[in-house]
């Protein structure tokens, strides 16, 4: 375990593990490089299997909301949220104070903008002086170009901005976004291994908690990440759909690897 | 003989995550309102504070609603009240979330930005930490009796409370390189920095036992 490379770790850290539910209509879908998406469940049993199986927090996004344009469904999250204990972090065609307020009522606790916010920078000061800084996350999702740099995507990855990921996030901190979930367009869904060039990257310049999404795979591939990178938390989705492990295997195996988790 | 008024009531003052709490407390009473009503507050035989928010926000919601008097009346009757993260930040004296503001100046002290770390904790704290006992003992008799020293909860904040009095603080928790306030007491009024309601079967412990009590003392 000499593989901190000067990095320093922080006291007591515990990395925080993460399911991520992508939801469509009434379900929670998955697909690859977040394409042929393909129903895996109903987002009412998953959400409590994973709380049940000591899921840290719940990452909920409506991936097709903003793409068309809809509004976010508050009564599924709501019956999703009633014997769930575990925040949730919920995100999905958010574009304004009302609709975080009303995420807020249906169960939501903290609130992932990505779409609305590239569009509107100023959202995002906005979101945080009504509900502080802890609350209002940056979902960006980022696909790798030349020259080491990766370009920001908005609407479930469908849509190109131009906007490098690495100068976004940089922004998005400064106007005040409490937490950061980085997602690898190329690396999502394929069970290979996260980007961990563009995980270092993003943790290097970001002084706030970080959640490293897209890419987990064999048990090894989560803890070279984590030996890497130091993530303040992970977020899959595959590996615990498709059962490749648990969030205990995963959380055991992180231990027997001197980090720590909640177990 | 049943006494008036709803026994329990979530304070609205719209910026909780309302929905989450009254689904956590709605577990052990089914004697529970969430409301921004003066009167419903006045006659409740206990409130909870729940917060997700800004001081200043908060506050606000609080003064828009004419909350304001009626919260600090409430806690000089003796009856038991919950804050919640942001809601038991505004209890204390003063906040200092982008400005300088008034607290409803229920418990002494104020409510500071965590200062910068020499280790790589990062700001906001969010995540699952231990909380412990200010001192052996102090638990005793409080609505954190049933909880194991160094259990998890959750937190979610960039800004901790400072009491005047050390007899207020209840609990604690490390991060960084400091030990900062993670409940606060006075009487029957109780502040968690963190989220019960978002601390798994362990939180509820916290809640369960705050409802206990407000049946003996509301």
């Amino acid at each position: 375990m000499n593989a901190h490379h000067g990095i320093k770790k922080s006291s007591e850290k515990n990395i925080r593990i993460i399911p991520r539910l992508d939801i469509k209509g009434p379900n929670v879908v998955k697909g690859i490089n977040l394409e042929g998406l393909r129903v895996v469940g109903n987002p009412i049993d998953l959400a409590y299997k994973y709380y049940k199986a000591g899921a840290d927090e719940i990452l909920y996004l409506d991936i097709v909301a903003s793409l068309y344009q809809r509004n976010f469904d508050f009564d599924l999250l709501k019956t999703v949220s009633k014997k769930i204990f575990v925040p949730k972090t919920v995100g999905g065609g958010i574009r304004s104070i009302n609709d975080i307020n009303n995420a807020l009522r249906a169960g939501a606790d903290k609130i992932a903008i990505n779409t609305y916010a590239v569009h509107n920078p100023e959202f995002i000061a906005e979101a945080v002086h009504k509900f502080g800084t802890q609350c209002i996350a940056l979902s960006v999702e980022a696909k790798k170009i030349n020259g080491g740099r990766w370009e920001t995507y908005t609407d479930g990855g469908r849509e190109k901005t131009d906007i490098d990921s690495i100068e976004w996030i940089k922004k998005a901190i400064s106007l005040g976004v409490g937490e950061i979930i980085i997602t690898s367009i190329d690396n999502e869904g394929a069970r290979r291994g996260f980007d961990l060039e563009l995980t270092s990257k993003v943790i290097a310049i970001s002084p706030v908690p970080v959640i490293v999404c897209g890419g987990a795979g064999s048990l090894d591939s989560v803890k070279k990440m984590v030996e890497t990178c130091h993530p303040e938390a992970i977020s899959a989705a595959s590996v615990f759909h498709y059962r490749d492990y648990s969030i205990g295997d995963l959380k055991r195996y992180l231990k027997q690897n001197g980090y720590n988790v909640r177990l | 003989m049943k006494k008036s008024g709803t026994k329990i009531v979530i304070v609205d003052y719209g910026v909780g995550n309302l929905f989450s709490l009254s689904n956590a407390a709605g577990l052990f009473t089914k004697d529970l309102v969430i409301s921004e009503d003066a009167d419903t507050i006045k006659n409740a035989h206990a409130i909870i504070l729940p917060g997700v928010g800004a001081f200043k926000a908060g506050m606000e919601g609080l003064k828009i609603r004419n909350l304001i008097g009626t919260i600090k009346a409430f806690a000089k009757t003796g009856k038991p009240i919950l804050g919640i993260c942001l809601g038991a930040q505004l209890m204390l004296t003063k906040g200092y979330e982008f400005g300088e503001f008034e607290g409803l100046d229920i418990i002494a002290g104020k409510v500071i930005p965590f200062p910068k770390f020499k280790n790589a904790d990062k700001i906001p704290h969010i995540g699952w930490n231990k909380i412990f006992p200010f001192n052996k003992g102090r638990w005793n008799d409080t609505i954190m009796r049933s909880t194991s020293v160094n259990t998890y909860v959750y937190f979610v904040h960039s800004y901790i409370i400072e009491t005047k009095n050390n007899d207020n603080v209840l609990a604690l928790t490390k991060y960084g390189d400091m030990n900062f306030t993670s409940v606060i007491k006075k009487g029957n009024i109780y502040g968690c920095q963190f989220h019960p309601e978002k601390s798994g079967p362990d939180g509820l412990t916290i809640i369960d036992e705050f409802i206990k009590f407000v049946k003996i003392n509301g």
